[in-house]
């Protein structure tokens, strides 16, 4: 039996109160083994990106079980989950969201020299790697602004891998890519999954994007309903 | 830290106009600081100088004392009753055995033993009252900066010699190596002669004072042992309070502060220095609500970089450490710059010694650029605490959402 990576119980999210409370996730249970590629799939609204937010330890549900690694983190305090995201989770947000003062070297680099306290050669040295991996190697010292969405894509894929995570959640990775641009962010998912065995969720709308991927969950009305 | 330090240089270069008008601003702040301390501190150097310069900044003085009552009032009638005389003179007998105490105490630049009374000098039909003030010969100047306010003659006294102001002088027509006589009010006379003429500039002074050797004081009057006053000079006049403590408790002499007589000097130079402190406080506070401002003007706008670095897992503590060494940074720059620019607007103005009542007496040496450089980065550190922990509590998903 695969070992499990991630496991969710029961998971519920509201936001408001009272007569304005919205309730997001409705006791969603998921659970996730190592090396899987998955794509998250279901209407707007459904729960999909609160889903990865939760799992990404940038918010916590409002009751439920959240387990990664063997780690409880519904109880883990803010220090803690911060340390865990840095070490085991990587992010590709839809708008890459590249920190704009840095060169695309810097912002790959970043979750190392966040935990190191400094930019170190072996840092360097992996981030020179990974842009090389993507097809960059000739704009490692480029400022993120000079790069084309694609490339800026490729760039945040990078940075999600830096620190080796055991779970890279992407959220409409290829959501604002041309077709071209977004089956090669795709292919180097799937390449990485294979070669490294990192687990991979892919929130998207797209089937043709989804169908790359070996497993497809679908969310809706807060619940994994398939 | 280093990489948070790498971070903060990296934002204040990515917005150079911004950045460069806020290290403007703290330096602008920090030269009014210099300035500020260089004017109030040279102007209170100046006004102690000029009023102090020339006092005792310790002086014994002898008092008369009344023979003490060998018998109760009350035990007793009244025999025989004496009226205090007004010529009756009070001296210190030992001071041959206090002075060289008073020398080997620390900070004690001078000490002058004198005789003074009253007199009135005599040249044909005129006749002038001055007081009299024997001095030890060589030690003409060691209060009274007398050799730098001579106009004519010699500084220098000796046997039948004398030293008077420049009005007195005018008023009995004399000049240097005129003969005068001169009558204490002890009743003995003497012959001397002008051997110098001062000019201190004070009306009452220089019409009213005649400077004789120590021994021509004692003759004149009557007083075979002792001196009337001991006058101390120290090296830093604001310790005067505690060096006439001091003398007091090892000699058992009352020995005064000028600063008893100069109370209402001590109490306008600290109002000034309360005034200064107040206009340096508003250059201060100045710097902290630009610092506080800008950089939560910045933290505003980079609330979705925020966000993504907490994301990346950047911790609350790196994000405050950020936005906390910008501050430091700016209070570095900005103090930096504003102490180079007020050493160079200060040297303009002329040094210390050559201040005079035309000019502002501005002293450079009084400017603090040590202190006005540490309070600077030390307030703009803290000033960045508050954008700092606005920064720090960006909540990544709304930030990143945005």
């Amino acid at each position: 039996m695969t070992e499990a990576l991630l496991q969710v119980s029961d998971l519920v999210k509201t936001f408001g109160s009272g007569e304005a409370e919205t309730r997001v996730l409705r006791g969603l249970s998921l659970r996730m083994d190592k090396g899987e590629l998955s794509a998250l799939l279901g209407p707007s609204g459904s729960g999909k990106s609160t889903l990865l937010t939760i799992l990404g330890t940038l918010m916590q549900p409002t009751s439920g079980s959240h387990t990664m690694l063997g780690v409880d983190l519904t109880t883990a305090n803010d220090r803690a989950l911060t340390d865990f995201r840095n070490r085991h989770i990587g992010f590709v947000f839809q708008f890459h969201n590249l920190l704009p003062d840095f060169t695309a070297l810097e912002n790959v680099i970043f979750p190392t020299a966040v935990h190191e306290g400094r930019e170190t050669a072996a840092a360097r040295a992996r981030g020179r790697d990974l842009l090389g991996r993507m097809g960059l190697a000739d704009r490692v010292d480029f400022p993120s602004t000079n790069l084309s969405g694609g490339q800026k894509q490729r760039v945040a894929v990078a940075r999600a891998l830096m620190n080796s995570p055991e779970l890279v959640l992407a959220d409409e990775p290829t959501g604002n890519l041309d077709r071209a641009s977004a089956i090669q962010v795709m292919e180097l998912i799937g390449q990485i999954n294979r070669d490294e065995g990192t687990t991979f969720l892919i929130s998207t709308h797209d089937e043709k994007i989804a169908a790359t991927c070996r497993r497809q969950i679908v969310v809706g009305e807060g619940v994994v309903t398939g | 830290m280093l990489y948070a330090l790498k971070i903060a240089f990296r934002y204040l270069l990515s917005s150079k106009a911004q950045s460069a008008l806020l290290v403007l601003g703290v330096a602008l702040g920090v030269f009014i600081f210099i300035f500020m301390s260089a004017l109030i501190g040279g102007l209170a150097n100046f006004i102690l100088a000029s009023i102090a310069g020339d006092l005792a900044h310790v002086s014994i003085v002898a008092e008369v004392q009344d023979p003490a009552l060998l018998l109760d009032q009350n035990l007793g009638q009244i025999l025989l009753a004496q009226e205090k005389s007004a010529l009756r003179q009070a001296f210190l007998r030992d001071a041959a055995v206090y002075v060289p105490m008073i020398a080997a105490l620390p900070g004690v630049v001078a000490v002058s033993p004198q005789i003074t009374g009253s007199g009135f000098i005599t040249r044909g039909g005129q006749v002038a009252q001055v007081a009299i003030n024997g001095v030890e010969p060589g030690k003409e100047s060691a209060i009274v900066q007398l050799d730098s306010y001579i106009v004519a003659g010699s500084v220098r006294l000796g046997t039948g010699l004398t030293i008077i102001g420049q009005t007195l002088a005018d008023d009995l027509d004399l000049t240097v190596g005129d003969t005068i006589r001169l009558d204490s009010a002890q009743g003995v006379n003497a012959l001397l002669t002008v051997s110098g003429i001062y000019k201190i500039g004070q009306g009452g002074f220089d019409r009213a004072t005649a400077y004789v050797s120590l021994d021509t004081a004692r003759t004149l009057m009557a007083l075979p042992q002792g001196v009337t006053r001991i006058e101390i000079k120290l090296s830093d006049l604001m310790a005067a309070d505690a060096t006439a403590l001091r003398i007091t408790s090892i000699t058992g002499l009352q020995a005064k502060s000028w600063t008893e007589q100069g109370a209402q000097v001590m109490s306008a130079l600290q109002a000034q220095g309360q005034t200064g402190l107040l206009l340096k406080s508003f250059a201060m506070v100045s710097i902290v609500i630009g610092i506080a401002s800008s950089l939560l003007l910045s933290t505003y706008r980079r609330k979705a970089e925020i966000g993504i670095m907490r994301a990346m897992g950047a911790s609350r503590r790196f994000v405050v450490f950020v936005f906390v060494s910008q501050g430091a940074l700016v209070g570095l720059l900005g103090g930096l710059l504003g102490a180079g620019l007020g050493y160079i607007v200060l040297q303009a103005f002329p040094p210390r010694d050559a201040a005079h009542p035309s000019v502002m007496p501005i002293d450079i040496h009084e400017g603090a650029f040590g202190l006005a450089v540490l309070l600077t980065v030390t307030i703009a550190t803290l000033a960045a605490i508050l954008p700092a922990r606005a920064a720090a509590r960006v909540d990544p998903v709304t930030a990143i959402g945005q």
